[in-house]
């Protein structure tokens, strides 16, 4: 006990950064323009392949929300070569494991497999890349199933139909605003056309990134991607016509009171910088500023809200800085016992407000750093988690020596450079702040 | 398209080729005070990450006080010895260190990581966690409070009510039949000595089950061992008398104004120790295991849209098997669904597999356990939970010889032995169309 409490006091002293070890990572680009990243990790003979289409739910045209989407789900029913309804039974007889999913910016699909199943895999994403085979019997069934999983994420849940409320009026004008799966609406109406058109716009090799994961050597996957993908014609890809977002002027607010919520909440949110559009390292300080904010209960807000004031259940922020034109940072609180929604209101404000007036210590900062730099660390155990940071990346637009020089950039914050970042998002008239209510039901009323 | 097809089953037969993680690399510890860990040593990135399981868990809960091991667990990090909460997780920051844990029904669990370099500091913080927890009035009403929260919003949760119901009515009067949670009633009633007395129960190291992987060697494990654990109380070996499960089908139909009807079915199981355990789970595999692969999701997904996640699943419990299974579904498709599922259940009970389908099986459950050890914290979580079946430590060399050996007549007598289409006992959660709570599934359908 004693000898514990002294270790760890001056190991506080020292405030050490652990020691970094690098994954060992490589790039190529086939001549047909697509991008290609090798994540070695040789722990298990097996592998991780996904392919990343610069293509999500922010490229969709008007009217069409969730064709993106929609498109993911037909992707897997089948091409010329390979009969309706097998693609996901082929990877399973062969002992893998295939999914996909469709963000803002992207669509990704991928197979876990053994390491010498990687040509077979490539072959068939290649195959799919231009030559999916939609049959018009599949196109009403597919609708449905997405949307029953629209009802599963968001209609049978307030939070979820809360939190799109929220993101719709979090953007004027910009396609974020949309969620990925769709308006049910709009998805109802979405037809073979309309994918079809989306497929054949985007999905190509130079509007493609391929990233391969695991037990594997550079030079026989850059092999295998020419024989699979090289052999594949580019097209011209469409100018990017994606909305800009406008000024925000006036701050909106957002109330839903629904008879099924369990658990009021608030929510406050900011348009910010992200990785992308961001020239300096406000998207790193932002990030840091929301560890400073809550990254564990000893942090600002869960400290302050949920123990020192005993306010709040729960509280914290978050900045969601990967996205190709804008981020956001954000926060949120549930009320606890008496407390009302106005009064959590006053406490958050309160916070920000002390926050922009005295800043953050230098210690925060430096813990701050530390734990994303261990974060790196532990993240280096997942094979799909790697791939799936280097994909996002990629497709948005990041660069490999970004990543890099990531931790550099990191370490080069200071406590100014991280004011001047609150100061630049957190403006009182860009906020949406959401009350989620629960509505008394009749029989509540009446009794 | 069929020639693919056949191309890819034909190179299937050179497949068991495929090196898996083998048991050579499994080590068991024993240190000088006697505790025993299951090891495997992983120098390739700089962190250590350590699963240990109490054998016991919620079911430990006595009448009355259920809730009050899960309330215990959520102790673990509100403050030990001469630490309060706030110091406790300054000091797991300051090391860059995690330190996670659950309840489930029969087991409590404990997840470490760390960095390598900080890995004894680590396990001395949870060696005064889990011998010198505070208990203050304190911690326990803030932990109390987001348990209420918690089943606040599971109260409105159609998929979490229709599975509370379901284990209410199947288990009666055993110990299953309450969630880990507990309920409202019962965490509100628990007081600081159920609270001590539960934890009295949960921790003992006759019931411990040890896993560590990462960038340490098998010496300085065993001396962290006898620190951490070496003065744990012995406690005693669990009662393994079965409990009773329900043996009649029927139809609950509970009222929510939900567009998704959300359901939970399912009747009597296998224990884990049976030996017909490895056919059935192959047998399973193809009813509704295999993800996009299965009867089930071919049935009532991919040709009739009718849901986006339908499964089934063997689930072993201490001293109860149960065969479960699931479905979500707009109001109008439950009773279609139900009937579908019912007669795929039928199906496998009369017919079994075919060659074909049973070779299938086998391909994905050998080729993909793989991919089950492709990262330290997946290789941790096998080694305990091995060791909790009471399963070998060669057991990964062995078990796809096991799975491998599964012949039709096995899958026959199995699918006779456990699939009970009439016995199925349903709960629905919604507003299902055409459907009443009755004796019998299909009474309900057509009633």
């Amino acid at each position: 006990m004693k000898r514990l409490a002294s270790t760890l006091l001056a190991a506080f002293a020292v405030m050490t950064t652990p020691a970094f070890a690098e994954p060992v990572v490589s790039d190529f680009t086939l001549d047909n323009g697509m991008r290609a990243v090798v994540i070695e990790d040789h722990r298990a003979p097996v592998v991780t392949h996904m392919v990343w289409y610069r293509v999500g739910s922010a490229d969709e045209p008007p009217g069409k929300t969730g064709i993106a989407h929609y498109l993911e789900h037909l992707m897997f029913k089948g091409t010329d070569k390979i009969a309706p309804g097998q693609f996901s039974k082929i990877i399973a007889a062969n002992g893998g494991q295939d999914n996909a999913f469709t963000s803002r910016d992207y669509t990704a699909y991928f197979q876990r497999i053994a390491k010498d199943r990687l040509g077979l895999v490539m072959g068939m994403e290649a195959d799919r890349m231009r030559n999916v085979n939609i049959r018009q019997e599949d196109i009403v069934a597919e609708r449905d199933v997405v949307i029953e999983e629209r009802n599963s994420r968001t209609d049978n849940n307030p939070g979820g139909r809360f939190r799109e409320q929220y993101m719709a009026a979090l953007y004027l004008n910009h396609a974020y605003g949309i969620p990925v799966i769709g308006w049910r609406e709009e998805i109802e109406s979405l037809d073979r056309d309309d994918a079809l058109e989306m497929y054949e716009r985007f999905y190509a090799p130079n509007n493609a990134i391929l990233i391969v994961a695991g037990d594997v050597n550079p030079d026989e996957v850059k092999a295998l991607a020419e024989e699979h993908y090289g052999v594949i014609e580019p097209v011209d890809l469409p100018e990017s016509v994606r909305a800009t977002e406008p000024p925000h002027l006036a701050a909106r607010r957002l109330e839903m009171s629904d008879p099924r919520v369990a658990q009021p909440r608030i929510w406050r949110g900011y348009i910010a910088p992200s990785y992308v559009t961001d020239e300096g390292n406000k998207a790193e300080a932002l990030s840091l500023l929301s560890d400073i904010l809550s990254g564990g209960t000893t942090r600002r807000l869960p400290k302050m809200l949920t123990l020192d004031t005993d306010l709040a259940l729960y509280a914290g922020a978050y900045y969601s800085g990967m996205a190709r034109d804008m981020g956001e940072f954000a926060f949120y609180a549930a009320p606890k016992g008496d407390t009302t929604l106005p009064e959590l209101e006053g406490a958050l404000d309160w916070m920000i407000a002390d926050l922009l007036e005295n800043g953050v210590t230098e210690e925060e900062l430096a813990r701050a750093k530390k734990s994303a730099i261990a974060s790196e660390i532990f993240a280096q155990d997942s094979q799909s988690a790697m791939a799936r940071q280097y994909g996002a990346a990629l497709t948005i637009g990041i660069e490999l020596d970004e990543i890099k020089s990531w931790r550099d950039r990191l370490e080069a914050v200071t406590v100014d450079d991280v004011m001047a970042a609150a100061r630049d998002v957190l403006v009182p008239e860009r906020s949406v702040t959401g009350y989620l209510m629960k509505a008394e039901s009749k029989e509540g009323a009446d009794g | 398209m069929r020639t693919l097809a056949l191309a890819l089953a034909a190179s299937l037969a050179i497949f068991p080729a495929i090196a898996q993680e083998d048991s050579s690399r499994i080590k068991e510890v024993t240190s000088p005070g006697g505790i025993v860990a299951w090891f495997v040593e992983e120098p390739s990135i700089p962190i250590v990450t350590v699963q240990v399981e109490f054998d016991g868990g919620a079911r430990l809960d006595e009448k009355g006080k259920e809730g009050a091991v899960n309330l215990a667990s959520g102790l673990i990090e509100e403050g030990a010895g001469d630490m309060d909460n706030q110091e406790f997780a300054a000091k797991l920051d300051d090391l860059s260190s995690s330190i996670g844990f659950s309840a489930g029904r029969d087991g409590f669990s404990i997840s470490v990581s760390s960095l390598s370099e900080n890995i004894d500091e680590t396990m001395d913080l949870l060696h005064v966690a889990l011998t010198e927890t505070l208990f203050t009035d304190e911690a326990i009403e803030r932990v109390r409070e987001q348990v209420l929260s918690n089943l606040r919003s599971q109260e409105n949760d159609a998929q979490a009510q229709a599975s509370r119901h379901w284990y209410a009515e199947v288990f009666g009067d055993s110990s299953y039949a309450v969630p880990v949670t507990g309920t409202t009633e019962s965490v509100k009633a628990l007081t600081r000595d159920d609270l001590l007395e539960a934890w009295g129960r949960m921790v003992a190291k006759a019931r411990m089950k040890i896993g560590v992987v990462g960038d340490i060697d098998a010496e300085t494990l065993a001396a962290l061992l006898d620190e951490t654990f070496g003065d744990l109380p012995e406690g005693e070996a669990l009662d393994l008398t079965p409990v009773s499960v329900r043996e009649t089908g029927g139809l609950v139909v509970i009222e929510e104004d939900v567009p998704q009807s959300a359901v939970v079915l399912g009747h009597r199981g296998i224990l884990r120790d049976d030996p017909d355990y490895i056919p059935a789970y192959v047998m399973n595999y193809v009813l509704g295991g295999g993800g996009l692969t299965s009867r089930l999701t071919d049935e009532v997904r991919e040709k009739n849209g009718l849901a986006y996640s339908v499964y089934s699943y063997l689930y072993p419990l201490d001293r109860a098997g149960l065969y479960m299974g699931g479905v979500a579904t707009a109001n109008a498709r439950v009773a279609k669904s139900l009937e579908l599922i019912q007669q795929e259940w039928a199906r496998m009970a009369t017919g079994g597999l075919t060659q074909e389908e049973l070779e299938a099986a086998k391909t994905y459950l050998t080729g993909s356990f793989a991919l089950r050890f492709d990262s330290n914290a997946k290789i941790t979580s096998f080694l305990v939970g091995a060791q909790s079946a009471n399963l070998p430590i060669d057991y990964i060399d062995t078990r796809n010889g096991l799975v491998e050996a599964v012949t039709l007549e096995d899958i026959k007598r199995v699918a006779e032995r456990l699939l009970k289409p009439d016995d199925l006992f349903v709960v629905v959660v919604g507003k299902p169309e055409g459907m009443e709570s009755a004796d019998s599934l299909m009474e309900g359908i057509d009633g």
